[in-house]
């Protein structure tokens, strides 16, 4: 089988735009949780969120830069921030396709949990109140899931194979370990591939308040919202932005000599089969993913230095995934780091396992594992489990597991080795 | 109605992101300014609102260039 490696990162989150930026505060262990902005928040109960700091200052998403402002309207903000991300990706790779064929070669897989909810949102109300002439000829492509694939395809010139996963909050895992996949079976040389979401709206927040899955008790402390495994943790916090990893078979990465910031060699799904949005109690699908991913790897759980949660900071997903990481380790637990990045950011959705998947490549090029912010009083089942409590760690990472688990029962594992 | 024609130019250049020096008035959408067939829609939507005039889908896919939209508004827009 071809083996895939990593040669380029692009983050867009509530910590900043660009990887470098992104790792700085992560591990300085600052919060991207802010009150929300941008819309009335007064008659919903969760009032906080991660979003993407807006500005021309250092580390803030200044649309103008990525997308021309005439075209900004034909597209929802997941898209906007799946170009972003992808621009800096593969600037960070380097690769620039010159002949027809590397550009039939280089593929583009980003998907997204939710899509264009704000302009779904806009648009039925316009069509309520002014009537169907006044609906915009953009209004579909701006909210269409796989656009966000297909803007980056156009504006790069890449016409392999272009793709786009939906499957709620495991899609960023399940696009870079499908893309890989596609690379491994010579569909393509390169893979732009992540996710993506912008579903920080009015409508997406009264959502998922009325699922009761939102962080409720921090409005007043909205760095403190965040807070898995903490037993003060009420829900999650939602989040937007978008993670691109550029994808390449090794030896197309050798030959070019691109910087590889690691290999991906596992990568583990499964289904729960038990409900549409809790997780089963037993954590077997989150266990299948990870064993999965390590079989697929051929490494052994003593192997994995990191492990980055899908910890969303609601009391019941926690603990079940703590647990299958407890039963899959068993005696190799003593040495792991486990953290949830999401204390800092927020859950990103369907661009979470793609962020995630890219903090835990850079824990690896850093030696440092990121921190759980807000945790203060760990759950008893904690005992004895590094969790990277509060503040970053020093230690080699030779390998890192990202875990993400999604509505409907749906499970991804992500293992990235350093390349030496 | 003097101003139909600067507004319409307007119109043109906020939505099509085009240099004011371009949009003259024998220019046509598509082939001049870089407009594709859903930027066409809209340019039509935009006209309909700035103007308070109903452009139907028939007479919009006659509004092929500036002039064809000034002349459409001067003949059908209301006083």
């Amino acid at each position: 089988m071809r083996r895939v490696v990593v040669t380029g990162l692009g983050l867009v989150t509530p910590l900043g735009v660009g990887h470098t930026v992104n790792w700085e505060r992560l591990i300085a262990g600052q919060s991207g949780i802010r009150a929300i902005t941008g819309f009335e928040t007064s008659d919903l109960a969760s009032k906080v969120a991660g979003q993407v700091p807006r500005g021309t200052g250092d580390g803030d998403f200044n649309a103008d830069s990525f997308v021309p402002p005439k075209d900004q309207r034909k597209m929802d903000d997941f898209i906007l921030y799946a170009i972003a991300a992808a621009q800096e990706a593969i600037r960070d790779s380097g690769w620039t396709p010159q002949t027809d064929e590397e550009r039939e070669r280089t593929g583009v897989m980003v998907g997204s949990g939710i899509g264009g909810l704000p302009g779904i949102a806009d648009g039925a109300v316009t069509l309520h109140e002014k009537g169907p002439r006044r609906l915009s000829p953009f209004f579909i492509p701006a909210c269409l899931i796989n656009l966000a694939s297909g803007h980056i395809s156009i504006q790069h010139g890449f016409k392999g194979p272009n793709h786009s996963v939906v499957t709620a909050c495991s899609t960023g895992a399940h696009a870079i370990g499908d893309a890989a996949r596609l690379i491994m079976w010579d569909d393509a040389d390169v893979m732009v591939a992540g996710g993506t979401e912008a579903a920080v709206s009015r409508l997406g927040v009264a959502g998922f308040a009325a699922m009761r899955a939102l962080s409720t008790n921090f409005n007043d402390t909205p760095e403190k919202a965040s807070r898995p495994y903490d037993k003060d943790r009420d829900g999650f916090v939602i989040g937007e932005g978008s993670g691109v990893v550029v994808l390449e078979e090794l030896e197309h990465a050798k030959k070019r000599g691109a910087t590889i910031y690691a290999e991906i060699v596992g990568y583990g799904l499964s289904g729960d089969a038990h409900h549409i949005s809790a997780p089963a109690e037993d954590g077997n699908g989150g266990f299948r993913a990870m064993s999965g991913a390590l079989k697929r790897a051929g490494l052994t759980p003593a192997d994995i230095d990191y492990v980055n949660a899908h910890g969303t900071s609601t009391p019941l997903g926690d603990e079940i995934e703590l647990g299958a990481v407890k039963r899959l380790f068993g005696t190799a637990m003593d040495k792991l780091a486990m953290s949830s990045t999401k204390s800092a950011i927020g859950h990103l959705l369907g661009a979470a396992g793609a962020v995630e998947a890219i903090y835990s490549i850079k824990s690896i090029n850093h030696g440092i594992v990121p921190p759980t912010l807000n945790l203060e009083n760990p759950s008893e089942s904690c005992q004895g489990v590094n969790l990277v409590a509060k503040v970053a760690q020093e230690r080699r990472v030779r390998a890192a597991l990202s875990n993400s688990f999604g509505f409907g029962g749906t499970n991804a594992s992500l293992v990235f080795k350093e390349f030496a | 109605m003097s101003d139909i024609a600067e507004r319409v130019k307007k119109i043109v250049v906020d939505h099509l992101g085009v240099e004011e020096s371009k949009v003259v008035e024998n220019a046509s959408f598509i082939d001049d300014l870089g407009a594709d067939s859903l930027d066409t829609v809209e340019l039509v939507m935009a006209f309909e609102e700035e103007f308070g005039v109903e452009i139907p889908d028939d007479a919009a896919e006659k509004i092929l260039s500036v002039k064809d939209a000034i002349d459409f508004i001067k003949a059908n827009a209301p006083a």
